[in-house]
C-alpha cells in the first residue's frame, strides 16, 4: 500500500494542536501505517528547508495549525500550499485566527510596546526590542516581521478542509484519519470546504436537560454557583455557555465538567458572526418571566457582569468576525 | 470631502454625517410622524429604517450599518412599559447595551451609537435627539466613508 505523504506545518501556534495529534495515543500507530510524515518540525527533526526541497504537489495532505501572525507564518503557509495536493486548516487558530487574532483589537496595535517595554513584569531599561535585522560581530541575524493582523489560514491561501477546535478533539482527528484511509484506499475525498466536525449546535449533543423556557437572573461564573446541577443546562443555571451558536463535535467536553462552552469549535454553518449571535441569544433569555420589573439601572448592572464581551464571545473567532472589520487597521 | 476653513475653525471634521436610525413603528414612529406633521425641522442626515419593535434589531444590523458607511447608528423605541409587544424594548435594551460595550472595545466612539426612548407625543425629543447626535458626529471624522475606519484615537 502506498503511504500518504503528510506535512504538519505551523504558524502562530501554542503547539497544543501537535499535542492533540499525539493524544491519539496508540492510535497514532494506525496513522503511521498509512502516513509518512515528510515534515513535522514539532515532533521530529525537520527544518523548513526540508519542506522547500519537496517537489510541488508531492505532499498529499498538508496540515497547518496556528494563526498567520508573522511574515514567516505566511511564507510557510504559501510553501505548504504549493507542495500539497490538499491543505487542511487544523485548530481554531488556523480556522478563525483563534486567540492570537485577539491582538487585532485596535488598542493592541501597541502590543509590541506592551510586551517588550510596558508590562509590569518587564524590566527593559534600555528598551531593547527584537529587530527584523541585527548585526552581531559582523554576522547579520534576521527575525520574521510581525504582521499587522493575526489571520486565519484561508485569508492567505486556499484551504480545502477545516478541522476546528482548540485543539481539535481526538474524535475529530480520528475522523481525519478515516478520511485519510479512504483517500489511500479509494482515492476519494470529502467535498472541498468540508468542516470535519458536527453540523448541529453543541446544545444538541451536550446531553444536559433543557427546560421548556431557559431563563436566568444573572450571568454567573461556575465558581459563583454553590451547587451546579450536573444534568441541567448550564445556561438555565445562569452559567455563560456558548453552546447555542457553537458547532457540535466535542460531545460537550467543557459542559460535562460544569464549565460553559467557550466556543472553540466556532459557529455552525448557519451563524456567520459567532459573538453577535450569542449576544442576541443570551440577552433574550435574561429573567424573561419578570423582565418588566427591571429598571435601566438594574439592567446595566446585569450587563456589567460581562465586562469583556469581545474576549467572551470572540475568544476563538475574532480574526474572521464581522465586527473585526470595523477595526481601523483594516484599511491599509 | 473638503472642509471649509470656517468648518475647521469650529472643530467640524465631518460636515455631513450619515446616521442610520432604527425606530419602532409604534411610539417612536408616531413621535417622528408628529415631528413631521407639526412642521418641526430635524436634520436630513438621518436615514430612518422602521421596524416593528426595537426587539427586531439584530446586533448585526448595527454592525452592518457601520460597515455600509454609516457614521452613527441611532435606535429609538417605546419607553419601558409602553412597548406594543410588552417587553420588546427590555430585550432590546439588554441586547444593545452589550453591543454598545462591544463596539467600544473594537474602537467605535460611543458617541456613534445611541439608544433612546421616544413616545408618540415626544416630537420635540425626536428633534432634540437627532439634532444632538448629528452635531456630535460633525465633530468626529467620518467613520468609514473616507477609509478612516474606526476612531479610537479621536
Ligand atoms: S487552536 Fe488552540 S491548541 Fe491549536 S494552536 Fe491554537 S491555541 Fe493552540
Ligand atoms: S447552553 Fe450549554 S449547557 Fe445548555 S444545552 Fe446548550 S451546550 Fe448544553
Ligand atoms: S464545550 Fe465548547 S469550548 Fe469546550 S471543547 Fe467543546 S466546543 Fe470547545
Ligand atoms: S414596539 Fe416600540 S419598542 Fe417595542
Amino acid at each position: 500500500m502506498n503511504k500518504l505523504k503528510v506535512a504538519v506545518a505551523l504558524g502562530a501556534t501554542c503547539a497544543g494542536c501537535d499535542v492533540a495529534i499525539l493524544d491519539l495515543n496508540e492510535k497514532i500507530l494506525d496513522v503511521i501505517e498509512i502516513v509518512d510524515f515528510v515534515f513535522w518540525p514539532t515532533a521530529m527533526d525537520f527544518k523548513l528547508e526540508d519542506l522547500k526541497a519537496l517537489k510541488d504537489g508531492e505532499v498529499d495532505v498538508g496540515l497547518y495549525h496556528g494563526a498567520i501572525g508573522t511574515e514567516e507564518d505566511e511564507e510557510i503557509a504559501k510553501i505548504l500550499r504549493k507542495k500539497s495536493k490538499v491543505v487542511v486548516a487544523f485548530g481554531a487558530c488556523a480556522n478563525f485566527g483563534g486567540i492570537p487574532s485577539l491582538t487585532n483589537m485596535p488598542y493592541e496595535s501597541k502590543i509590541f510596546d506592551v510586551v517588550y517595554k510596558e508590562s509590569p513584569s518587564t524590566s527593559n531599561p534600555e528598551g531593547t526590542v527584537p529587530l527584523k535585522e541585527t548585526e552581531v560581530e559582523g554576522t547579520k541575524l534576521t527575525l520574521p516581521g510581525i504582521r499587522k493582523r493575526a489571520d486565519s489560514l484561508n485569508s492567505v491561501i486556499d484551504v480545502d478542509y477545516y478541522v476546528p477546535g482548540c485543539p481539535p478533539m481526538v474524535p475529530l482527528i480520528e475522523q481525519v484519519v478515516d478520511i485519510l484511509r479512504v483517500f489511500v484506499e479509494k482515492g476519494t475525498l470529502p467535498p472541498k470546504g468540508a468542516v470535519i466536525a458536527g453540523q448541529d449546535t453543541l446544545c444538541k449533543e451536550c446531553g444536559r436537560t433543557k427546560p421548556e423556557t431557559i431563563s436566568y437572573t444573572e450571568f454567573l461564573s461556575p465558581q459563583e454557583v454553590k451547587e451546579i446541577d450536573p444534568d441541567l443546562c448550564l445556561l438555565s443555571q445562569g452559567i455563560l455557555c456558548l453552546g447555542p451558536a457553537t458547532r457540535s463535535g466535542c460531545g460537550g467536553l467543557c459542559t460535562s465538567m460544569n464549565v460553559g462552552c467557550r466556543g472553540c469549535l466556532g459557529p455552525t454553518d448557519k451563524v456567520d458572526d459567532h459573538g453577535l449571535k450569542m449576544i442576541s441569544a443570551l440577552t433574550s433569555l435574561l429573567d424573561v418571566e419578570h423582565e418588566e420589573e427591571y429598571t435601566e439601572e438594574e439592567l446595566d448592572k446585569l450587563i456589567e457582569k460581562i465586562p469583556d464581551p469581545l474576549g467572551t464571545f470572540y475568544r476563538f473567532t475574532y480574526g474572521v468576525s464581522m465586527i473585526s472589520k470595523l477595526h481601523p487597521d483594516m484599511e491599509e | 470631502m473638503s472642509t471649509s476653513k470656517q468648518e475647521q475653525e469650529s472643530g467640524i471634521k465631518n460636515p455631513d454625517p450619515k446616521i442610520v436610525l432604527f425606530l419602532c413603528r409604534w411610539c417612536s414612529g408616531k413621535g417622528a410622524d408628529l415631528a413631521g406633521t407639526s412642521r418641526l425641522s430635524y436634520p436630513p442626515n438621518v436615514l430612518p429604517i422602521m421596524v416593528n419593535c426595537t426587539s427586531r434589531i439584530d446586533p448585526r444590523f448595527v454592525v452592518e450599518a457601520f460597515l455600509d458607511g454609516a457614521d452613527g447608528v441611532l435606535v429609538t423605541g417605546c419607553h419601558f412599559g409602553d412597548c406594543h409587544y410588552k417587553t420588546g424594548n427590555y430585550k432590546a435594551y439588554r441586547r444593545l447595551s452589550l453591543v454598545a460595550k462591544l463596539l467600544k472595545q473594537v474602537g467605535v466612539n460611543p458617541k456613534r451609537f445611541r439608544l433612546t426612548w421616544i413616545s408618540a407625543t415626544e416630537a420635540a425629543k425626536f428633534v432634540e435627539v437627532t439634532t444632538e447626535m448629528v452635531n456630535d458626529l460633525k465633530k468626529l471624522p467620518p467613520y468609514w466613508r473616507n477609509g478612516n475606519g474606526g476612531n479610537t484615537n479621536e
